[in-house]
């Protein structure tokens, strides 16, 4: 007995000591992918960290200024209002999205001719492009000409787009129809992979379908549920183009997300070196936020949902 | 077309990146000089100009010493484009631009030349009318820029079927203004159309520079574009602020202005439809109308200049808007080519292109074309304004340049909005 388990330790430590040259690829493989990561990522955050440092407008050669656009980027007060409308949009995406696609993906994935039918027609948002879609939601937005003028009853005097809270409303409801579909496809995805043996035990022991949905089905979207979350922060993070058109960070300043404050510093305000400090921050917040959420959810252990099938 | 300033920015969404590359890459790139005939390249607005444009070039093709060659770039990305070609040592021979403070930007470092320096081009200005001129030029006078499109004048459009209904007159100052909001909010209609969604409103801007001009005069805006301490807290500004929140509060532009846009389907429909009387509006109006219905544009639409403020310092002649387009010249291209080139501005086929069009030049020779435009009273309407006009005030946004205009124009929209009162107003501009 002994001697058959240190047979098998030794077996198992030799099969470690691999051959290098069979299996596993050497460095040289990975050598396109790292440039490829290094000209597209590295690079740029670097001139972007280093830009950061400098004022520049684009036009002349850009000049080292130190510390200057820190301090005045932890005490300027749009900074600080963006931060917050950016997580405002974010939490109020996250959990509208959420919600959705989880039951949107959740039905789809049933074997009905319907559903297949019903669902490639809830995916047509995802293959618009979100600037075309924004522009047309813009029209549709209109409070003289557009839907709010017929559902008076529901919008008032239609002025959606001209207060705060209303033009948050209009973001996250534009940007939930747009991503949805995308975020249900993966719930689909990942719930057509379940093995059907669960559902068939849980029947047997006279689950019902609400609880074969919270005792299964839930459970088994859990590592689906941080890849579509982690897409949704880093997404709502780095998106701007649908305050961009629909919204234009107004009224006022009321929508300017961080994204859309970078983007306006550093091509309408010409203040590249500004904007690479906004452009900093985003990079280490969305690369935070990932880390934090993967470890809180246990996604990096690479835990199965399978264990025991 | 003329000012969808979001549409241009898309480009630069997928610009991001370049900023960061073009970053570590490259800074300055001076254009070195070249002979002083050769191939031009020209960048230009598209639009439905460029037709004229490229007659006007195949024709100096043909006899010119060297080529010019045209590329129209979509409105959408055109100032990123230009402005990124200009810091990577890319930049076009010649190119269009709105004139005011980008341009002149330009000229400080040198990337653009005074057009009298150009060979045979030293009294070539002259041939324009002056007040369309300044736009074009730097603060001391030094012309950068040649017009080569119409004046587009800002002056407030109205529906004449809804004035006869009303049994009223267009109003010719402020106070036939505040009485006419009255009687139509009586009739149920919006008294004045505005779009005051966050990315028209340019089109609140307007009347916070008409405003400001009637109160105070054009010497008031002057100073605030020179930068001269303190200008943004003349009274006239602060005035010009307080007028502007009576109007909102006395509903002259409804309530749901905040929401609405610019254009066909947008605020220009509202006073097309009856919706609403009136609009402020740049020249460009009359035929986003005549696009949407060219009967209501012909027989419809009318048009008066701004209102007169009573007491006011500001001549009620004067006038606010986009003077005009202007082609520069980098300091790389072939001057002599170039100078030929712009020459052919001024010619008789160039102005009559432009007149079919509906365009309205501003060369000294263009009065007679007119004549023959396809609605000679709009043009001739045009032309008397800007020709009698003492000044014509560049669009404030355009002559600040957007690290300015960008938060002027959030602080408008708050004012419009409710958010600011006039004090705040001034306050917060002030600050920028």
């Amino acid at each position: 007995m002994t001697s058959l388990t240190a047979a098998r330790a030794g077996r198992r430590s030799a099969e470690r000591r691999a051959d290098p040259s069979q299996g596993r690829p050497g460095v040289l493989w990975a050598l396109p992918g790292l440039l490829f990561f290094g000209i597209f990522a590295i690079v740029p955050m670097v001139g972007v960290l280093y830009l950061s440092f400098t004022d520049w407008d684009g036009l002349n050669v850009p000049s080292l200024i130190g510390l200057d656009n820190w301090t005045e980027f932890f005490s300027d007060s749009t900074v600080l209002s963006s931060t917050v409308v950016t997580f405002v949009l974010l939490i109020g995406n996250l959990v509208a999205q959420t919600i959705a696609a989880v039951l949107l993906g959740a039905w789809s994935a049933g074997p009905q001719r319907n559903r297949a039918i019903l669902s490639s027609i809830f995916f047509i948002p995802l293959v618009l492009s979100i600037a075309a879609a924004a522009v047309m939601w813009r029209q549709l937005l209109d409070p003289n000409f557009g839907v709010p003028s017929k559902l008076e009853w529901l919008f008032g005097d239609g002025n959606l787009l001209g207060t705060q809270t209303g033009a948050i409303a209009c973001l996250i409801a534009v940007g939930s129809w747009q991503y949805i579909p995308f975020h249900a496809l993966l719930y689909q995805g990942a719930a057509r992979a379940i093995p059907r043996s669960l559902y068939e035990a849980a029947e047997i022991d006279g689950a019902g379908r609400y609880r074969q949905f919270r005792a299964i089905t839930l459970p088994q979207l859990r590592n689906t549920m941080v890849t579509s979350m982690t897409f949704m922060i880093v997404g709502g993070l780095t998106a701007f183009e649908i305050v961009l058109v629909l919204t234009n960070g107004g009224p006022g300043s009321d929508t300017t997300i961080l994204p859309f404050l970078m983007y306006r510093e550093a091509f309408q305000s010409y203040n590249m070196g500004y904007a690479s400090t906004i452009a900093v921050l985003l990079l280490v917040l969305s690369t935070a936020v990932s880390l934090v959420l993967v470890r809180l959810t246990g996604y990096d252990r690479m835990k199965s949902t399978l264990e025991g099938v | 077309m003329n000012r969808s300033r979001w549409t241009r920015t898309l480009f630069a969404s997928g610009a991001a990146l370049a900023v960061a590359v073009s970053a570590t890459g490259c800074g300055g790139g001076s254009t070195e000089a070249s002979s002083p005939t050769g191939d031009a390249s020209f960048w230009t607005l598209q639009d439905p100009t460029n037709t004229v444009q490229q007659a006007g070039i195949d024709a100096f093709n043909e006899t010119g010493d060297g080529t010019v060659t045209l590329d129209a770039v979509p409105s959408d990305g055109y100032l990123d484009k230009l402005r990124v070609s200009m810091g990577s040592g890319q930049a076009p021979d010649m190119f269009f631009s709105w004139g005011g403070g980008p341009m002149r930007e330009y000229a400080e470092a040198d990337r653009i030349v005074d057009i009298a320096s150009l060979p045979g081009a030293e009294n070539l200005a002259d041939q324009f009318l002056p007040s369309v001129l300044q736009a074009g030029s730097s603060d001391d006078g030094t012309v950068f820029g040649i017009p080569c499109r119409g004046t587009q004048p800002v002056f407030l459009f109205y529906n004449k079927q809804v004035f006869a209904d009303a049994g009223v007159e267009p109003p010719t100052t402020m106070s036939d203004l505040q009485d006419l909001v009255g009687t139509f909010q009586d009739r149920g209609i919006t008294p004045i159309a505005l779009a005051g969604e966050s990315s028209s409103s340019w089109t609140e801007l307007m009347w916070l520079s008409y405003l400001t001009d009637r109160i105070g005069g054009p010497e008031v805006f002057q100073r605030i574009e020179s930068g001269e301490e303190d200008a943004w807290r003349d009274p006239a500004v602060l005035q010009a602020a307080e007028t502007i929140q009576d109007l909102v509060d006395s509903g002259a532009f409804g309530t749901n202005f905040g929401s609405v846009g610019y254009g066909a389907g947008g605020s220009s429909t509202l006073v097309s439809s009856g919706q609403a009387a009136m609009q402020l509006m740049g020249s460009w109006e009359y035929a986003v109308q005549q696009e949407a219905s060219a009967d209501f544009a012909a027989n419809g639409l009318g048009y008066v200049p701004f209102p007169a403020v009573e007491g006011g310092a500001g001549d009620p002649d004067n006038i606010v808007g986009n003077p005009t387009n202007y082609v520069s010249v980098t300091s790389g291209a072939p001057s002599q080519t170039a100078a030929d080139y712009l020459e052919t501005l001024t010619s008789d086929e160039y102005v009559q292109g432009l007149v079919d069009l509906g365009e309205v030049p501003v060369t000294a020779n263009a009065e007679e074309a007119l004549a023959s435009a396809p609605n000679p009273d709009y043009a001739r309407f045009q032309f008397d304004l800007v020709a009698n006009a003492p000044t014509f005030t560049q669009s404030w946004d355009q002559a600040l340049g957007f690290e300015i205009a960008t938060p002027m124009l959030a602080a408008l929209q708050e004012l419009f909005n409710g958010q600011q009162t006039p004090e705040q107003f001034v306050d917060t501009v002030a600050a920028i």
